[in-house]
C-alpha cells in the first residue's frame, strides 16, 4: 500500500509530470512562468485545487455515476460542475479564512478552473480505479509536479532576461525551446516506477 | 432508454442543485463585507476593464477610489461625466480638473499606395508575427505594418482598416486607453492629448534620401516647417520634424507648407478669429501682431478678420484688450454668430 503510494506520487511528480510528460496546463505553464514568486504561488493553489479535486472525483465517480450507470457519458459533465463549484468555494474560503492569501492568489484561483491538470486528474483516477488515498496522492503528486515545473521554468526564464537571445528567438519561441528540451531532460525518469 | 435519459437528467440537476444550494449557503455563511461604496462605484464605472487608469479592471479602480487611495476622476475613459456620478456617490463636490482627454493617433501615413515594400510577406497575418521576420515586409523601418494587431485589442472598436492598410482612430469613440499603441509592434499609434491638433505622423529618422525612396509620405527633413512656423515650435531633429507642444498654436502653416504631407491636422477644425463688432475699438494691436497680416482695419474702427488668411493662432485675441476677439471653428461659427446677435438686440 505505501509502496504504491509512493509510486503514484514520484510518478506524478517525475516520471509522468503532468507538464512535461503529459503536455497538459501548458497555458499556466508559460504564462505563469514569468516570475518565480508568482509561479510558485500558483503552484501551491494548483496544488491546493488538485488534491481537493482527488477527493471530488473519487466521490463523484463511485457514488453518482457509477450506482446510476452514467459513466460513460457524463464524466466530464459532472467533473466540470464540481471542479468549477470546489474552486468557487476555495476561492470563498480563502478570501475569508486569509485575505493575504486571496490577494496573493489573484486571478490565479478561478483561472484553475480551466487548468486541463485538474480534468486530467479526474479522469485518471476513474481510469486507474484508485481509492480515495489513491486519488488523494495522484492530486497531490500532481499539483508539487506542477509546481515544481512551473519554479523550474521561471528559474530559467528569468535568467533568460539576460541572456543574449538571437532576435529570431526572443519571446515566446525560445520559452517552447526551454520547455521542450526541460520535457526531454524529464525522459530521463522513465523507467523509475511503473508506468501509471 | 427513457430511463437512462431520465436517470441522467435527475442525477445531473441534483448534482447541480446541490453544489449551487451549497455554493450558495457558503457564500452567504462566509460572505466578506465589502465597501457598498466601491460597488455603487463600479456600477457607474464604464466597465471596459481595459486598465488606462493602472489599476486591475475597473474592480480594482473602484476599490481604490471607495479607499480613498484614489481621485474621484481616476477613471480617464469615463472623463466629467462619470467623475461627477462618482463624486455624488463618495459625496465630494469637487471632481478635479477633468484631465485633458487622450486619444490615439497613427504616426505613419505609407499606406499601399505610398510607402514602398521590400519583400512579399506570406507569414502569419498580424503585425507581431511580420514584424518579427526581418522587421516586416514595409521597407520603411517605421512604417505601419497594416496587418490591423491595432483594430483587434481595440475594447471599442474605434479603429478600422481603411482601405489604404492603414488604421484609421475614430476619435470620437476612442477612449484613450492606449492598448492599442501597446500592441503595435511598430510603435506606429501613440496616446497625444486631445489638444495637439497638429502632429507630424511620420517617425522615420533615417537619412532624407532614404527615406524619400521608401515612402512618398515621409518626413524628409526639409525644415520649411521650421522656416513658415511663426512659433519657433516645431523643429527638425533626428531627420524627422518635432512638434514643441508647449508652443504650438495649432496654425496648421507648417501641415500647408509641407511638401511630402507628413504633417497633418484636421483641418476642418481650423479655428478662425471673428470680430466683436460692438466691443472693437480701432486700437490696431490685432493687426499688428497678427503673424499673417489677416486684419486690416483704420484706426479708431472697427477692424475686420479675412476669413481666407486667417490662420487661426489666437495672437490677436490675447492681445487684445477689449476682449473683442473670438475664436471660432468652423462648425460652431454660426451658434457663436447668432448668440451674439441675441445679445446686441
Amino acid at each position: 500500500m505505501a509502496k504504491e503510494l509512493f509510486f503514484i506520487i514520484v510518478g506524478s511528480i517525475f516520471v509522468n509530470n503532468f507538464v512535461f510528460s503529459r503536455f497538459l496546463g501548458n497555458c499556466p505553464f508559460l504564462g505563469v512562468s514569468n516570475k518565480t514568486e508568482t509561479a510558485i504561488g500558483m503552484g501551491i493553489a494548483t496544488t491546493f485545487v488538485l488534491t481537493m479535486t482527488g477527493v471530488a472525483a473519487y466521490l463523484i465517480q463511485n457514488y453518482v455515476l457509477v450506482p446510476f450507470g452514467l459513466e460513460d457519458f457524463l464524466q466530464i459533465v459532472a467533473f466540470i460542475l464540481v471542479i468549477a463549484s470546489l474552486v468557487q468555494l476555495v476561492e470563498m474560503i480563502v478570501l475569508k479564512v486569509s485575505p493575504t492569501l486571496y490577494n496573493a492568489f489573484g486571478i490565479f484561483l478561478p483561472l484553475i478552473t480551466t487548468n486541463c491538470i485538474v480534468m486530467a486528474v479526474a479522469l485518471l483516477i476513474p481510469l486507474n480505479n484508485y481509492n480515495l488515498v489513491e486519488s488523494i496522492a495522484l492530486g497531490f503528486g500532481a499539483g508539487v509536479g506542477f509546481t515544481l515545473a512551473l519554479a523550474l521554468m521561471s528559474g530559467i526564464r528569468e535568467e533568460l532576461e539576460f541572456a543574449d537571445v538571437p532576435d529570431a528567438l526572443k519571446g515566446p519561441a525560445i520559452v517552447f525551446i526551454t520547455a521542450g528540451l526541460l520535457s526531454m531532460i524529464f525522459l530521463g525518469f522513465t523507467g523509475l516506477v511503473p508506468l501509471a | 432508454m427513457s430511463n437512462i435519459i431520465l436517470i441522467s437528467i435527475l442525477s445531473m440537476g441534483g448534482l447541480g442543485l446541490l453544489l449551487g444550494a451549497g455554493l450558495a449557503i457558503a457564500s452567504k455563511q462566509l460572505a466578506v463585507e465589502t465597501d457598498p461604496k466601491a460597488d455603487a462605484i463600479l456600477e457607474v464605472l464604464p466597465g471596459a476593464n481595459c486598465g488606462a487608469c493602472g489599476y486591475p479592471g475597473c474592480s480594482g479602480a473602484a476599490k481604490a477610489i471607495a479607499e480613498g487611495r484614489a481621485p474621484v476622476n481616476t477613471c480617464p475613459v469615463g472623463g466629467e461625466a462619470v467623475a461627477k456620478k462618482v463624486a455624488k456617490i463618495m459625496g465630494v463636490d469637487d471632481i478635479g480638473a477633468s484631465g485633458d482627454r487622450k486619444i490615439a493617433r497613427v504616426l505613419c501615413q505609407g499606406g499601399n499606395n505610398e510607402a514602398k515594400t521590400k519583400a512579399e510577406y506570406h507569414g502569419v497575418k498580424t503585425c507581431k508575427a511580420a514584424s518579427m521576420v526581418n522587421g516586416g515586409p514595409k521597407a520603411c523601418p517605421f512604417g505601419c505594418l497594416g496587418f490591423g494587431d491595432c483594430t483587434i485589442v481595440c475594447p471599442v472598436d474605434a479603429i478600422i482598416m481603411g482601405d489604404n492598410g492603414l488604421p484609421v482612430i475614430d476619435e470620437q469613440k476612442c477612449i484613450g486607453c492606449g492598448l492599442c499603441a501597446e500592441a503595435c509592434p511598430k510603435n506606429v499609434l501613440a496616446l497625444v492629448s486631445e489638444k495637439n491638433e497638429v502632429w507630424v505622423s511620420c517617425r522615420a529618422t533615417m537619412k532624407p534620401k532614404e527615406t524619400r525612396q521608401v515612402c512618398s509620405k515621409g518626413c524628409i527633413a526639409c525644415k520649411q516647417c521650421e522656416k513658415v512656423c511663426p512659433f519657433d515650435a516645431v523643429h527638425v531633429n533626428n531627420n524627422v520634424a518635432v512638434i514643441d507642444y508647449e508652443k504650438c498654436r495649432s496654425c496648421m502653416l507648417c501641415v500647408e507648407k509641407c511638401p511630402t504631407k507628413s504633417i497633418v491636422s484636421a483641418f476642418s477644425q481650423r479655428k478662425k478669429a471673428v470680430i466683436i463688432e460692438e466691443k472693437c475699438t480701432g486700437c490696431t494691436v490685432c493687426a499688428r501682431n497678427c503673424p499673417v497680416k489677416a486684419i486690416t482695419g483704420e484706426v479708431k474702427k472697427v477692424h475686420t478678420v479675412n476669413p481666407e488668411l486667417c490662420i487661426g493662432c489666437g495672437i490677436c485675441q490675447e492681445k487684445c484688450r477689449m476682449n473683442a476677439i473670438e475664436m471660432v471653428r468652423d462648425g460652431e461659427k454660426e451658434i457663436k454668430t447668432n448668440n451674439k446677435c441675441a445679445t446686441a438686440k
